[in-house]
């Protein structure tokens, strides 16, 4: 294989972890949600996230070319083996907790997908034109969340402004290159996520702002995602998303 | 010719009754409460199918369920705006479901236990569940009416898959087939009692066949199920639950064992394995959602207030 056919092979392992794991973690709201609108909404959510996945570990699949499919990238690889980014993984908290993830996800990929969109490999490039109409209703529909309940009650600022601090921390590693996807940048392939940085938080920064919340300081970053270097809660999340698949192996569903 | 003449008129020439007609009180409480109940089902019937998106085994069965259970959250939506045009809000009718004034499908409170009993849900409680709504397609009040039309389409949809998750188990491993085996013995029972008590028994039927709001008997629609599942039982290789199951020349139908309607009555009574946990489970939610309904409440008055003064 090529350097950069497995750069790519591990570029759509990655993006599709993101996605895998942040969907599992929305559709822990179904049946759990304020209302049953929002109910709907998450599932929406969840589904377009679970979407992706299959795309990009299809795709993923398709160059490793060892006969795994989506099922066995998502299914039979560990915490260590997961490459998705910390951000994702975190708990579901409560619902400020979850809308303000998603607002930073949502802004990330608002940045994120019409560069992919530029890819010189098409699959990639076919899976960010669909994803660049899903996440301009995710973003509208985050933002709005984080504008009511940071600007609604003490108590929803309260929990926003508390969701923002707790989750800043993790934003930084989503703008680090190594050297897989530099030289998948290079090659015009992959994204150089290093150069959205700033886009982002100009973006992130007027809607908290317009949400009366305070932007936090740099002061701190928690990174490894990429590595494979997880927080403790990536475990429990794969236990409980691969026991069935795993309790029958070889097993078509 | 009185209004109540005029509504029975209609009643009797299949037209519909609509929100703004006259209508008997005892028409409209009816109404209320089995479009209430059936509300409720479809928003308690989520957590069952909720309890294994988590766990789907496969990315695929992961996405079919969550658009499912999305599906049931959308019926939901439209039962309560049908139930709401006969003048009760959503909140009344949600107090009612948490007080346990307001019934919902018993099915609901038994457990799921297998990724296989998703499947079993999808092929059994949906299909017994289509079998009724069929009918009610033809019931006499406009709204509820028109809501079943839409949600039968999804519902057989529904069916399909639950089904075809059954069918992937009956043709799998031995571990797999197990499972299915296990899920249809148990939902097997549970599926057949959603229709009701047998129509002597049955409080409300007598009333709701006259006015129309049910066009089949909870008997008769019990049989056509008994009929449509023997075939399909078949099909996946599986054994019946119900050793005395016969085709009956004469009847033109399949006859079949007696139900438990002790254990039917006590789940109705609310003992069943997940009666309180399924309403725990509602109240936990709508509660732990009171503040964010609060902080929309306060955006919005402050956006109204701050307009006001704009235009001051």
């Amino acid at each position: 294989m090529s350097d950069i056919k497995a750069a790519t092979l591990e570029y759509a392992t990655r993006l599709g972890d993101d996605s895998v794991v942040l969907g599992h973690r929305i559709s822990e709201w179904v049946s759990y949600g304020p209302f049953l609108e929002e109910d709907i909404a998450y599932g929406n959510v969840a589904l377009d996230y679970i979407g992706r996945a299959r795309m990009f570990y299809t795709y993923a699949a398709e160059l490793a070319n060892d006969g795994r499919t989506e099922d066995d990238f998502a299914y039979m690889r560990n915490d260590r083996e997961y490459r998705n980014l910390l951000l994702m993984e975190m708990p579901k908290g409560d619902f400020a907790y979850s809308q303000v993830r998603q607002l930073f996800a949502d802004v990330y990929y608002t940045v994120l997908l019409p560069e992919l969109l530029q890819s010189k490999d098409e699959t990639l490039s076919a899976i960010a034109a669909k994803a660049i109409k899903e996440t301009k209703y995710h973003l509208r529909r985050s933002r709005d969340w984080v504008l009511r309940l940071g600007d609604g009650t003490e108590e929803s600022h309260k929990r926003t402004q508390k969701a923002v601090e707790q989750l800043w921390g993790y934003t930084h590693e989503m703008f680090d290159m190594d050297e897989t996807e530099q030289l998948l940048a290079d090659a015009g392939i992959g994204v150089d996520v290093s150069k959205l940085r700033d886009a982002w938080h100009k973006m992130v920064s007027d809607i908290l702002t317009e949400a009366t919340i305070t932007v936090p300081e740099d002061s701190w970053a928690v990174r490894g995602g990429r590595t494979g270097y997880h927080t403790e809660n990536l475990g429990h999340m794969l236990t409980e998303m691969q026991i069935v698949h795993r309790s029958h192996p070889g097993c078509e569903w | 010719m009185t209004p109540e003449e005029n509504f029975m008129r209609k009643i009797e020439n299949e037209e519909k009754i609509e929100p703004k007609d006259w209508m008997p009180d005892e028409y409209r409480k009816n109404l209320i409460r089995q479009i209430s109940q059936h509300a409720h089902s479809e928003v308690i019937g989520m957590q069952p199918e909720g309890n294994w998106i988590t766990r789907a085994p496969s990315l695929r069965r992961k996405a079919v369920l969550l658009s499912k259970v999305q599906d049931e959250a959308g019926h939901g939506l439209y039962l309560y705006s049908a139930c709401e045009t006969l003048g009760i809000s959503r909140s009344e009718m949600i107090e009612q479901l948490q007080s346990g004034k307001a019934k919902y499908s018993s099915i609901f409170n038994y457990p799921t236990l297998t990724w296989a009993d998703v499947g079993a849900i999808g092929w059994l409680v949906d299909g017994a569940a289509i079998v009724n709504q069929v009918s009610l397609q033809r019931t006499s009040y406009g709204p509820y009416s028109r809501g079943m039309i839409r949600i039968c389409k999804e519902e057989s949809f529904h069916q399909r898959q639950g089904y075809e998750a059954i069918l992937a188990l009956a043709k799998g491993s031995e571990g797999q087939k197990a499972m299915a085996q296990d899920a249809l013995n148990r939902f097997y029972w549970p599926a057949l009692m959603m229709f009701g008590p047998h129509d002597s028994e049955s409080a409300h039927s007598a009333k709701s066949m006259t006015w129309k709001i049910k066009r089949e008997t909870n008997d008769d629609l019990r049989q056509k199920f008994v009929d449509q599942t023997v075939k399909q039982i078949e099909v996946l290789g599986l054994e019946h639950p119900d050793k005395n199951i016969k085709w009956n020349e004469e009847r033109g139908h399949y006859d079949s064992s007696d139900l438990n309607w002790d254990e039917f009555w006590s789940v109705i009574n609310g003992n069943g394995h997940c009666n309180r946990q399924r309403i725990e489970h509602h109240v936990a939610a709508h509660d732990e959602g009171e503040w964010v309904r609060d902080a929309i409440t306060a955006y919005n008055e402050k956006k109204r207030a701050k307009s006001a003064q704009n235009a001051a």
